[in-house]
């Protein structure tokens, strides 16, 4: 018995900074204290706040300490571990109660709206270790299923549930499974689909990072459901500590018998590989992934026929999302009754999101569906930082659209999303606040496509290349009226013709920020202005004489000598020497400089 | 468009022995099938880069055209057919450290190193890459040089950082 667990979190974002040098100081420092038989040190998942990183908690006390630096380590040791006093400094202000007791982590803000069902394990248990898992009702889902219900249980169970896919389209799990069940074929694949592409998702690689076993657990049990003995997980080369905990915990499986052959003395084989995706955003297209599992450039194919019927290499497959997977143990421990008690009518239980952008908060949480983007960003995000005002968040990435102000209050749901012109995606749910331009965001992800166009699909590949200059002419302010209705007619039309999720969506962004923010992009053609200040081609950069005292301090920072006027004088910016670096902005005591 | 270092190829036996090996592996990990990315990914670990010469060891070893293994390497944007610098610099242009203004960073280390994304400088010092989202948001917008990882940059802290990789 240890009188004291030190967790410290070794997700992607904590480990960037630099938590693993901590909790090897942690770990050293015990050492030299003799204490290793007291004290326990634990590396763990994600623990989801990522903005306050790097985090650790100690028990029993529950001191949630947080941007921890190395030279903290012999504090805490000194002070909480030895003396038992905790370090107050560095605690989480939110779980710091007004009489100064510790609150509990599940009582904060950011917290308390949560209800953890696929990060149910993150930041508890040490993913490396396959009896902490097993500790936490690990594998025993898996054992169920194998000694006590029979396939065609496990998908009435999944289908009853209501669970639907969360890479994005929410395809009824239940539902495909029993397709690919129905198939004829003595030779099934079992596919994990962890090649998270959308730019600012992270919640996939947090449960592979955080719960490994989770996922290898549910795959085994699809193979049960659909008579597969074999599964590939699909993963991003770009999230090393993922591949390599889930290498780990594959071999530990083998070891334990949970995958090879005969599992649980049932005659059930199954058996799982890992194959590393090389960084090609189309590839999270199932028929795309699949093709370049088969080593090949990832395109995709027409369906049907579909993955169900004939997927990889030919036969009958099933590919989930990582998300989606993380959900099942739970599904079958608790119940399908239990699982659709959570959420909306549609879209049944809870649905993690990677907040991210002008938001305090950033992070991942899982929130049950039907929850309200205002609860996700005020309750849970504290808001826009320095004060500013919210003007929309982006969901569903480069195939997903902007929630503008004003649509807060909607319940977040797979349809309502499509239905205000956005898609719940992966997940990623980037706030904007008055500063960004919502042009400026929609040629960021056209940028994107343009980018990751597989080439396949003329619509796609040209269509959304000119669609990206036509914006590049809006920010450019050399725009007409006229091109924004070419614009509306050029997304309609790559949308109709294209083959694969990637083309069919890629105009998103635009349509979305046209419907909503007409507005903008109206200041940018006609007024050639900006109203965020974004577009530096737009940019106007003057001197309030009012307000200039004459220092000529920005005269003396401007790199190309475009700003003259003699002391004590107010100065004047020339317009067709300024290349709008902004440094005399930046320079100002006085706040006399303004992008107008 | 891009500046690219041509570098002669100068390949050791040892190394090519050693993707070979690692191929003849890849084949009964793989069971046969689908072999191709592990195999340019385990050369490009090897080599650095993929140049033709060891695209072309990848087609004898696996009975395909040189083609073939061509166009899986132009497709991903993992592969490299030119040789990356001795410190590598990633700014990340996910949308996270987008809309936290990644954009200007990376606009400063190719002002400050003039090249562009893609590119490697003539002393093969820096390489600069804009990365996807690799998953820090909180920190964004966020710098990477090898293993090193830089938060919530901003452009006028460019040149101090890569001055620390300078000699």
């Amino acid at each position: 018995m240890f009188r004291s667990h030190i967790l410290v979190c070794g997700g992607t974002g904590c480990t960037s900074g630099n938590s693993m040098k901590i909790y090897d100081a942690l770990v050293a420092r015990i050492q030299k204290e003799g204490l290793e038989n007291e004290v326990h040190v634990t590396k763990t998942g994600c623990f989801g706040l990522c903005a306050l990183g790097p985090i650790m908690i100690v028990y029993p006390e529950g001191a949630f300490y947080s941007q921890v630096k190395v030279e903290d380590v012999d504090e805490i040791i000194d002070e909480h571990i030895i003396k038992g006093r905790i370090v107050t400094r560095l605690l989480y202000k939110e779980t710091v109660a007004d009489d100064g007791s510790i609150k509990a982590l599940n009582d904060t803000n950011f917290y308390k709206k949560q209800h953890r069902v696929a990060l149910r394990n993150c930041g508890v248990i040490n993913p490396e270790k396959i009896d902490e898992y097993i500790a936490y009702d690990g594998y025993e889902a898996l054992g169920k299923v194998l000694t006590e219900m029979s396939p065609q249980d496990v998908i009435d169970e999944i289908s009853r549930s209501g669970l639907r896919g969360r890479g994005g389209a929410g395809f009824p799990t239940g539902r495909k499974w029993q397709f690919a069940k129905n198939s004829p074929g003595n030779k099934k694949y079992v596919c994990c689909n962890a090649d998270e592409g959308d730019p600012g998702a992270f919640m996939d690689r947090s449960i592979l990072e955080g719960d490994p076993h989770a996922v290898i657990e549910a795959m085994a049990i699809a193979a049960y459901a659909i008579g597969s003995d074999q599964g590939y997980i699909y993963v991003r080369a770009e999230y090393p500590i993922a591949v390599q905990r889930l290498t780990i915990a594959i071999k530990q499986a083998r070891e334990y018998g949970l995958l090879g052959k005969n599992i649980f003395g049932s005659g059930f084989n199954f058996d799982l590989d890992i194959r590393l995706g090389a960084g090609a955003f189309v590839c999270g297209e199932e028929t795309a992934l699949m093709t370049s599992i088969e080593g090949h450039r990832g395109e995709p194919r027409p369906r049907p026929p579909f993955p169900a019927v004939k997927g990889l290499f030919g036969k009958p497959t099933i590919l989930n999302n990582v998300e989606t997977y993380a959900n099942i143990p739970q599904i079958i421990l608790k119940g399908a009754d239990w699982f659709a008690s959570m959420g909306t009518e549609k879209s049944r239980g809870t649905k993690v999101f990677a907040l991210g952008g002008k938001i305090h908060n950033t992070g991942l949480v899982e929130i049950p569906m039907g929850t309200t983007m205002r609860e996700i960003i005020y309750d849970i995000g504290g808001g826009c930082p320095n004060g500013k005002k919210f003007k929309a968040a982006q969901t569903g990435g480069p195939s997903g659209g902007c929630i503008p102000a004003h649509l807060i209050d909607t319940p977040i749901d797979y349809d309502n999303l499509i239905a205000i012109g956005s898609m719940m995606g992966s997940g990623g749910l980037i706030v904007m606040d008055e500063d960004n331009c919502m042009v400026d965001i929609a040629k960021f992800f056209l940028e994107f496509t343009v980018d990751e166009s597989c080439g396949k699909c003329t619509a796609c590949r040209i269509g959304t290349k000119r669609l990206y200059e036509m914006l590049c002419k809006v920010t450019d302010g050399t725009a007409t009226m006229e091109d924004l209705d070419k614009m509306e007619e050029l997304c309609y039309y790559i949308k109709e013709n294209s083959l694969c999720g990637l083309g069919q969506t890629a105009p998103n962004p635009v349509l979305s920020t046209l419907h909503y923010f007409r507005d903008e992009y109206e200041a940018h053609v006609r007024d050639k202005r900006c109203p965020a200040g974004v577009c530096k081609k737009l940019l106007r950069y003057q001197i309030v004489a009012d307000k200039c005292k004459g220092c000529t301090l920005c005269a003396r920072n401007c790199p190309v000598g475009a700003i003259s006027g003699t002391v004590k004088e107010p100065h004047v910016i020339d317009p067709n020497k300024c290349i709008k670096c902004g440094v005399c902005m930046d320079k100002c005591k006085f706040g006399a400089v303004i992008k107008a | 468009m891009a500046k690219k270092i041509d570098v002669p190829f100068n390949g050791t036996k040892k190394q090519e022995a050693k993707l070979r090996e690692a191929i003849a592996e890849i084949k009964v990990e793989h069971k046969g099938q689908g072999l191709m990315i592990a195999a340019l990914q385990r050369a490009q670990d090897i080599y650095g880069y993929l140049p033709e010469a060891v695209q072309q060891i990848i087609a004898d070893e696996l009975g395909v055209s040189l083609a073939e293994v061509y166009g899986v390497a132009t497709f991903y944007a993992q592969f490299s057919l030119y040789p990356k610098g001795q410190y590598k610099i990633g700014v990340c242009l996910g949308t996270a450290c987008y809309v936290k203004g990644s954009g200007d960073v990376y606009k400063k280390v190719c002002d400050t190193l003039h090249i562009e994304g893609g590119q490697c400088t003539d002393d093969l010092k820096f390489s600069l890459d804009a990365t996807r989202c690799i998953g820090c948001c909180g920190l964004a917008p966020v710098m990477t040089i090898n293993d090193d990882v830089y938060g919530k940059v901003t452009p006028d802290e460019v040149e101090g950082i890569l001055a620390k990789y300078r000699d």
